[in-house]
């Protein structure tokens, strides 16, 4: 299985050599910094340590920076890609244990959950009251996870062809679930355990937070509206079309 | 008619005519599109025959059952204004959609750049 680790990155100078290093110390496969349009030299310390970098001449945001990823994962004929952030959160000792799921598991999605096993970093209060409120909705509709806002991922062709087509820009992990449950992925959890961010400080500030929270909310109802995404992998069965 | 009501339909003509005659200059600059000039043009224009007939509002209004005609401009001009906010707000996401598109062809052309040229 030929993988593709993907970390998107924005202004993560401070933290690229040592995130690069991690994941080479677990992964054999490529490793692609997506950097979204960064001001510091983040693309340049991506280049410099040997990795592939696909650089956003502007900043776009997350969503947009892992479906870049995705879509060179597809180009490139990659059979699964891990995602993960930029920023030390995502341990990355977890990716053999995602991939093995994804094959073993039958599952298109695999999504690393900072909640199954209650262990390491657990974000803050506020946050936390946030991604509950996400995780009710989610289950509402239909994408019945511990962890909506968990950016740890691994996924196959199947999910990255109906990803590579719909992914919203900003703070995207919770609709993109419910984009590929509702295209006929399967999506499985894996209790891993988080960090704290290293230096720097997130993208999200408070005020910010709240805003994508409702836009989060709002994305979620009318994405209940649309029509479903159909990767090409699985013809669709069944359902009178 | 007042002497200062037919100064106040001057202007109202001069601001009309002035309103059509800058779409029209922007169009022929090319500094604005046809596509979204229409609405300017055909707004313009209202303004301009309300303004020309001042009896054509007050006919419209009462044949509407609006008792004091100029609320009617009002809410034409709400609803004007409001249409074409909504119009700009589709148009700026659809924009946002393409660029997005655009930027991630550029990081991948790029990268087949320098594979090619690292060959």
């Amino acid at each position: 299985m030929r993988v593709l680790v993907v970390i998107p990155t924005y202004n993560e100078a401070p933290n690229i050599a040592a995130v690069l290093a991690a994941v080479r110390a677990v992964v054999v496969g490529d490793i692609a910094v997506v950097d979204d349009g960064s001001d510091d030299d983040t693309a340049a310390l991506a280049r410099r340590a040997g990795v592939i970098v696909l650089r956003h001449p502007c900043n776009l945001g997350i969503g947009a920076a892992v479906q870049t990823g995705f879509l060179y994962a597809l180009q490139q004929g990659y059979d699964a890609v891990v995602r993960v952030d930029g920023d030390l959160q995502h341990d990355p000792a977890h990716i053999p244990a995602l991939l093995e799921q994804l094959e073993s598991d039958g599952a298109d999605i695999v999504v690393g959950s900072r909640f199954l096993a209650r262990q390491g970093y657990q974000s803050t209060f506020v946050r936390r009251v946030g991604i509950l409120i996400l995780g009710v909705l989610g289950a509402l509709v239909g994408t019945r996870v511990t962890d909506p806002t968990s950016g740890y991922w691994a996924l196959n062709r199947r999910a990255l062809e109906v990803l590579a087509k719909f992914q919203p820009d900003d703070y995207p992990e919770t609709q993109s679930l419910l984009v590929a449950t509702r295209a006929g992925c399967r999506v499985r959890e894996l209790p891993v355990v988080m960090q704290a961010r290293g230096a720097g400080r997130s993208s999200i500030g408070a005020l910010q937070s709240g805003f994508y929270m409702v836009k989060v909310i709002l994305a979620v109802l009318i994405e209940r509206l649309r029509p479903r995404l159909r990767p090409r992998s699985r013809p669709p069965t069944g359902t009178g079309r | 008619m007042y002497a200062h009501g037919l100064f106040l339909q001057a202007m109202a003509v001069a601001f009309s005519v002035l309103l059509i005659g800058f779409v029209v200059e922007a169009i022929r600059r090319h500094h604005l599109n046809e596509r979204y000039a229409i609405l300017w043009l055909g707004a313009g224009g209202v303004l301009l025959a309300l303004s020309v007939y001042r009896p054509l509002l007050d006919w419209i209004a009462l044949s509407l059952g609006v008792s004091y005609p100029p609320s009617l401009l009002f809410l034409v001009a709400f609803i004007f204004l409001l249409g074409i906010v909504l119009h700009y707000s589709l148009v700026i996401s659809a924009h946002r959609d393409a660029i997005r598109r655009l930027v991630q062809a550029v990081a991948l052309l790029e990268r087949a750049l320098e594979e090619e040229r690292a060959r």
